[in-house]
């Protein structure tokens, strides 16, 4: 099996790898240039881009709207999430499969589209744009993610487990907190992880979707953009790429240590 | 302790009917088996009587109070599942203890408890370990320990053997029989198994598709089935039309064309009527194949021959030509099972067949 053909297969492997991940190096790497253009050759190591990103009140603005935004809408779509998948998965519900068809759908229509549809919806209502309405188009596209992790989990609980709690004394509600909740934890918060990461990095819907004078930190990169290619932006892409990978990549150690308890 | 009826229940599912018109008693401290293939309504009265299903007719009492309206955290139930059911996230002492969490119980004496449930189940050092460091019948136990430690009116077991190996099962069986008799504590036992049931019962209600075919005692339903399915669910029986001849309160004659006339005690065929028709049941254990020219006192033998050789280690199971009919004969082992194509005598003795009325 470790013909020429095993070799091409290997290096293409390779060469796809180097070009989707080479660009995010590079940012990486500019913003620790001393350089005043974001650009190559490097002329020495220097924190000053970082420095300057911790002094610019527009950034530092952004940085606190998509944080605020960000938990906001993990804890709204966790909550609708694990309540909508004890509906779907433990109750009858009439329309069961239309509803969570509904529910999963924002995953499957092209983002912009949706963007459009509940700007026109806001429009029609005669709404203006607000930070809530903002959140709330977060919401409804991160909800699918939490939906198929949570549901997916859900279905691994045997029911029998909740049925035992209950014979023992324990009325539905405390079954709940005390079994069901707890066995559902690494997937309540890798869903968690998802919204918070798929709202701290979208751009096409916040663009749509923010009132005037409210800038995420993705909506800013872009407008900084239109002007210069400021060496700050690589240093913002850096703290971005920290925490849009580091938080899932934390979030799986806490699962992996929630699982190991229950004695694997 | 504690009484547990069923006042003609009935549990529909949709157009499906579950459970017909089902009336039950059992008495304080009986160990009653609800028996019967998958499907037959058995689960389905269990979880009524835990509240785990709402009855579509009819009451469930306990003690003589109607519990149809009271939920289930507040029937004070042990339930056993056949999949054990413990909480994975919790060890085997919080397992035990979390029905005592909802008690009015001490911190002393909930460990107090713990301990003495423990020990029962002869399980008294794993407290602090999780379900999963457990082998299956470990957990079966802790299971059955966190149900008997809340001192429940009724312990409900829902075929709690049937996950476990052959050899674990029956180990399994003798005690689980061995604690019940020491807490003394009203049980429903649902179970598909015959011998299981045989075995653990002092009742044993014998169901199918939903209805009660027979309620008695193991020997009862063994010895005097009521019914041709109980005569064929518990264990194998050769069942042979005939027509009743005679019959007086203590012996019934019956003619079947294979064998001639035989008396069945009237005990054994309390639905026989004189002049109509009539089913012998004849239990495979009690056919005794011998040599062709074998003759017994006080038996009827008639001549066959062997079609089919089922061998089972310490016994075998034949299925016997006789005529047009084939008679099924489980029999120990002699030195060495008869062969395929052998003529042999079949005997058995009156007295060990039964009768059921014609339908």
């Amino acid at each position: 099996m470790r013909g020429w053909g095993w070799q091409a297969i290997r290096a293409w492997t390779l060469l796809v790898y180097a070009f989707m991940f080479l660009p995010i190096a590079v940012v990486v790497l500019l913003s620790f240039n001393a350089n005043q253009f974001g650009s190559f050759p490097m002329t020495g190591f220097s924190l000053q881009w970082f420095v300057e990103l911790s002094q610019n009140d527009a950034i530092l603005r952004a940085f606190r709207t998509s944080l605020l935004l960000g938990a906001l809408t993990a804890a709204i779509s966790t909550t609708l999430g694990v309540l909508a998948s004890l509906a779907l998965v433990r109750y009858r519900v009439p329309g069961e499969n239309i509803i969570s068809t509904m529910l999963i759908a924002p995953i499957l229509v092209p983002e912009v589209v949706l963007a459009v549809a509940l700007l026109l919806f806001l429009n029609f209502l005669s709404l203006p744009k607000s930070f809530p309405l903002l959140l709330m188009g977060h919401v409804i596209f991160t909800l699918p993610f939490v939906l198929l992790v949570v549901q997916a989990r859900l279905v691994s609980i045997r029911r029998d487990v909740e049925e035992a709690a209950m014979s023992l004394g324990a009325s539905p509600m405390q079954t709940f907190f005390q079994i069901t909740l707890p066995l559902l934890m690494p997937a309540v918060l890798a869903g968690a992880l998802f919204a918070f990461t798929i709202s701290f990095d979208d751009i096409t819907g916040t663009l749509f979707w923010k009132p005037g004078g409210v800038e995420t930190v993705p909506t800013q990169i872009f407008a900084m953009l239109r002007n210069s290619i400021s060496p700050e932006i690589n240093a913002l892409g850096t703290v971005m790429i920290l925490i849009t990978v580091g938080l899932p990549l934390l979030g799986l150690a806490i699962a992996r240590k929630i699982n190991q308890k229950s004695g694997a | 302790m504690s009484t547990v009826a069923l006042e003609n229940v009935v549990k529909r599912f949709g157009t499906f009917t579950a459970v017909h018109q089902t009336s039950l008693e059992m008495d304080d401290g009986e160990f009653v088996t609800l028996l019967g293939p998958s499907g037959c309504g058995k689960t389905t009265n269990l979880r009524m009587i835990a509240g785990l299903l709402d009855p579509t007719e009819g009451n469930i009492l306990i003690n003589g109070q109607r519990i149809n309206d009271v939920p289930i955290h507040k029937r004070n139930l042990g339930i056993v599942f056949q999949n054990y059911a413990l909480f994975p996230h919790k060890t085997v002492a919080e397992n035990v203890a979390f029905g005592l969490k909802y008690r009015d119980v001490s911190r002393a004496e909930m460990e107090e408890r713990v301990r003495r449930a423990l020990d029962l189940v002869q399980l008294p050092d794993s407290g602090a370990k999780y379900p999963k460091a457990l082998s299956g019948g470990q957990q079966q136990r802790i299971a059955l320990a966190r149900a008997i430690v809340i001192e429940p009116s009724v312990l409900l077991l829902d075929e709690p053997l049937s996950a476990l190996d052959a050899n674990l099962r029956e180990d399994m069986r003798i005690e689980l029989k061995r604690i019940q008799d020491r807490i003394g504590v009203t049980t429903v036992f649902v179970t598909h198994d015959q011998s299981e049931a045989l075995a653990m019962s002092d009742k044993i209600v014998v169901m199918s598709a939903g209805h009660v075919e027979q309620v008695g005692t193991p020997e009862e339903v063994y010895n005097a089935p009521g019914s041709e399915f109980v005569a064929n669910f518990l264990g194998a029986s050769n069942i042979l039309d005939g027509t009743c001849e005679q019959a007086d309160g203590t012996a019934v004659l019956i003619d079947v064309p294979l064998l001639g006339r035989i008396t069945v005690p009237r005990a054994k065929a309390p639905a026989v009527r004189p002049g109509a028709g009539a089913k012998l049941v004849l239990r495979a254990e009690k056919l005794v194949l011998a040599g062709e020219d074998a003759r017994k006192e006080d038996t009827i033998s008639i001549p066959g021959v062997v079609e089919t050789v089922d061998y089972q280690g310490q016994a075998v199971r034949y299925f016997v030509r006789s005529g047009e009919t084939q008679l099924q004969a489980i029999n120990m082992i002699d030195e060495r099972p008869f062969a395929k194509g052998q003529p042999v005598s079949l005997h058995f003795r009156q007295r060990d067949c039964a009768a059921l009325g014609a339908e």
